[in-house]
C-alpha cells in the first residue's frame, strides 16, 4: 500500500521538479553551434559576469549592474513592507476591536485579487495626467511624476508584497503564549521592556519568514518594473523574461536562471540562520 | 509621560489602521469607479456608462481566457488534491531519511521564484516534444504545469492532519473486520478531510491567480485572464481592464463572504472543542 503511493510520486518529482532544474543548469553550461550540436562551455556564466563591454570595472558591468539593482529593490521592498507591517500586525493582534475578524478580512480581501489588477490600478493614479496629480493640480499644487521611475516600482512592489510581511508576523504574534507576557509584566518590565525583550524577539520567527517571503518574490519579479517601471526598468526577471520570450537564447538565459537560484539559497541559508524557532507553518503565509 | 504616550497610540492605533487600509483599497476603488467612466480616460471623470462591460463581455479573446482559467483552476486543483493527498500518506509512511529528502524536493516549486518555475517547466516540455517531433505547448501544459506548483500546497496542508492521526485508528478499523480500501475510505480519509479542503482550496486560488508560471507554458493563442489582463495592459489604455477587475473584486468578495460565513457556521457547531479549520 504504501509504495503504491510513494513510487509514483517519486517519479512525480524527478519528471516535473528535478528535471525541469537539472535542464536548466544543462542549458546554462551548454552552448549551440551553427549545425545544432550541443558542447560544453562556461561562456554564459561568463557572460554574465563580463557584460558586454570589454573592461569595464565590475560593478559597472551590465549584468552586475542589473542584480545589484534587482537586490537593493527587493531589499528596500522588504524594509519599508517590515517597517509598515510590523505595526499593523501588532494593531491587529492586539485586543480591544469590537470586529476583529471583519477588521482582518478586510486586510487579507485585496490579496485576493489579480496582482496585475492590483498594479494597473496605481498605473491609473500614478500617470502623469492621473487621478493623484488631477487632484493636485485642482488644489494648485505641483504635479509629482513618478510613473517610470524607481519610487513607482518601489511602491507598485511594497503595495503587492505587504500582506506577505503582515500575515507571518500577525500569526506569530497571535500564537504566543500570553503567559510569558504577564511573567514579564509581573517581574517588573515596564511595556517598553516589555515589547523590546519579549513580545519582539519572540515574534522574529515571523520577521524572518515575512523578509523572506517579500524578498524573494521581490527580487525576481518582472511583472511589476514593466509595468509601473516601463520599458527600460530591467531588474534580473525582466533579463530572464526578456532572454527567453524575445531573444530566444536559452543558454544565456538559463546562466541568468542559475545565479537566481543561488542567490535564493544563499539569502535563504543567511535567513535561517536568524530563524532559530523554524517552522512558522507555511498555513500562516496565505489565509 | 508614558501615560500621554499611551493616550497618543490609543488615538494613532485606529488611524494607522485607516491609513492602510485606505493605502490597500486606494487603487481597487479607483479601478472600480473608472469603469464606469464614459471615456477612454484613467483620470478623468466623463459620465456613467456601461460600455466598458459591453465591450468585455462581446470580447471573444477576453471570454476564452475566462473559460480557460475556471477550467484550469478546477481540473488542476482536483489533480493536484488527488496526487497531493496521496503523496502525503505515502510521504509520512516513509523512513524519516528518505521523509526529509522527499519533502525538501516537494517544496521546491513552492520556495522558487516563479520566474523559475515557469522557465524551467517550459524548457522541459520543449524538450519532450522535440524529443517526440511533434505537439507544442498550449493548454496541456499549462494545466500540467499548474498541476506541479498545486501539489506542495496540499501536500502541506495535509500533512499536519496525518500528523494528528491515531496511529492505532487504522489497525483497530481492520480489527473490527473492514478490508484495507474501507478503513481507507471510511476511517481515515474522513479524518484527512479539513486538510484536503484546505488544500484544495489554496491550489484553486494559486491557479486563478497565476501569472508567471502561465505566461511561459502557453501558447500565444492560448491565455488566462492574468495573460489577458497583461496583454490589455500592453496595449494602453483599455478601461475594459477596469470592468473586469471589478467583476472579479465582486466574485472574490462574495466567495470569501461565503467561506466565512460557513466557517462561522461550522465553528458554532462544533463548539468549543478547539479545532481551528
Amino acid at each position: 500500500m504504501r509504495r503504491l503511493f510513494t513510487y509514483p510520486y517519486i517519479l512525480w518529482l524527478a519528471i516535473f521538479v528535478i528535471a525541469p532544474l537539472l535542464l536548466v543548469v544543462f542549458f546554462a553550461v551548454t552552448g549551440t553551434d551553427t549545425y545544432g550540436n550541443t558542447y560544453f562551455t562556461l561562456q554564459n556564466m561568463g557572460q554574465f559576469f563580463e557584460g558586454i563591454i570589454d573592461d569595464q570595472p565590475f560593478f559597472q558591468r551590465i549584468y552586475v549592474v542589473i542584480t545589484m539593482r534587482s537586490l537593493r529593490l527587493a531589499l528596500q521592498t522588504a524594509v519599508i513592507c517590515f517597517i509598515l507591517g510590523y505595526p499593523l500586525a501588532y494593531i491587529l493582534a492586539s485586543k480591544g476591536f469590537r470586529n476583529k475578524p471583519f477588521l482582518i478580512f478586510l486586510f487579507i480581501m485585496p490579496m485576493w485579487m489579480n496582482f496585475l489588477v492590483r498594479t494597473y490600478g496605481w498605473m491609473s493614479i500614478l500617470e502623469r495626467n492621473g487621478i493623484m496629480n488631477n487632484f493636485l493640480r485642482l488644489l494648485n499644487l505641483p504635479t509629482i511624476d513618478i510613473m517610470f521611475t524607481d519610487s513607482a516600482v518601489l511602491l507598485g512592489m511594497v503595495y503587492n508584497f505587504l500582506p506577505f510581511m503582515v500575515l507571518p508576523i500577525y500569526t506569530s504574534l497571535t500564537k504566543m503564549d500570553k503567559r510569558i507576557i504577564e511573567a514579564a509584566q509581573d517581574l517588573g518590565a515596564n511595556p517598553r521592556n516589555v515589547f523590546l525583550r519579549v513580545v519582539f524577539p519572540l515574534s522574529l520567527p515571523g520577521v524572518v519568514s515575512g523578509i523572506t517571503m517579500v524578498f524573494m518574490p521581490a527580487a525576481a519579479t518582472f511583472i511589476i518594473p514593466n509595468l509601473l517601471g516601463g520599458g527600460q526598468f530591467f531588474l534580473l526577471g525582466n533579463l530572464v523574461e526578456q532572454q527567453f520570450m524575445l531573444a530566444g537564447n536559452w543558454h544565456f538565459g538559463s546562466a541568468v536562471a542559475v545565479v537566481m537560484i543561488i542567490l535564493m539559497i544563499v539569502s535563504t541559508f543567511i535567513l535561517s540562520r536568524f530563524d532559530r524557532q523554524e517552522e512558522v507553518s507555511e498555513g500562516g503565509m496565505r489565509l | 509621560m508614558t501615560r500621554f504616550f499611551s493616550k497618543i497610540i490609543v488615538v494613532l492605533k485606529p488611524f494607522y489602521l485607516g491609513l492602510m487600509l485606505f493605502f490597500m483599497y486606494a487603487p481597487i476603488a479607483v479601478l472600480i469607479i473608472f469603469s464606469f467612466n464614459d471615456s477612454r480616460s484613467r483620470g478623468t471623470w466623463e459620465g456613467f456608462s456601461f460600455r466598458w462591460y459591453e465591450q468585455l463581455f462581446n470580447d471573444p479573446h477576453t471570454q476564452s481566457a475566462l473559460r480557460n482559467t475556471i477550467l484550469l483552476a478546477i481540473f488542476s486543483t482536483i489533480f493536484a488534491t488527488l496526487i497531493g493527498t496521496l503523496a502525503a500518506i505515502g510521504i509520512d509512511r516513509m523512513k524519516k531519511r528518505s521523509r526529509t529528502v522527499v519533502m525538501l524536493i516537494s517544496r521546491v516549486p513552492v520556495m522558487m521564484p516563479d520566474v523559475i518555475t515557469g522557465i524551467s517547466l517550459m524548457m522541459l516540455f520543449q524538450f519532450v516534444f522535440r524529443m517526440l517531433g511533434f505537439g507544442g505547448l498550449g493548454f496541456g501544459t499549462m494545466l500540467l504545469a499548474h498541476i506541479v506548483f498545486n501539489v506542495p500546497y496540499v501536500i502541506l496542508s495535509v500533512t499536519p492532519k496525518i500528523r494528528q492521526l491515531d496511529p492505532n485508528l487504522y489497525e483497530a478499523a481492520l480489527d473490527l473486520g473492514s478490508n484495507p480500501a474501507r478503513a481507507f475510505f471510511q476511517v481515515i480519509l474522513p479524518e484527512l478531510w479539513p486538510g484536503v479542503i484546505t488544500g484544495a482550496m489554496l491550489a484553486f486560488t494559486m491557479s486563478v491567480d497565476d501569472f508567471m508560471v502561465s505566461f511561459f507554458t502557453t501558447s500565444p493563442g492560448v491565455q488566462n485572464l492574468s495573460i489577458r489582463i497583461f496583454s490589455m495592459t500592453r496595449r494602453g489604455v483599455d478601461p475594459s481592464i477596469n470592468a473586469l477587475s471589478t467583476i472579479i473584486f465582486v466574485v472574490v468578495m462574495i466567495m470569501l463572504i461565503l467561506i466565512n460565513l460557513r466557517d462561522k457556521h461550522l465553528i458554532t457547531k462544533r463548539g468549543e472543542d478547539g479545532n481551528e479549520n
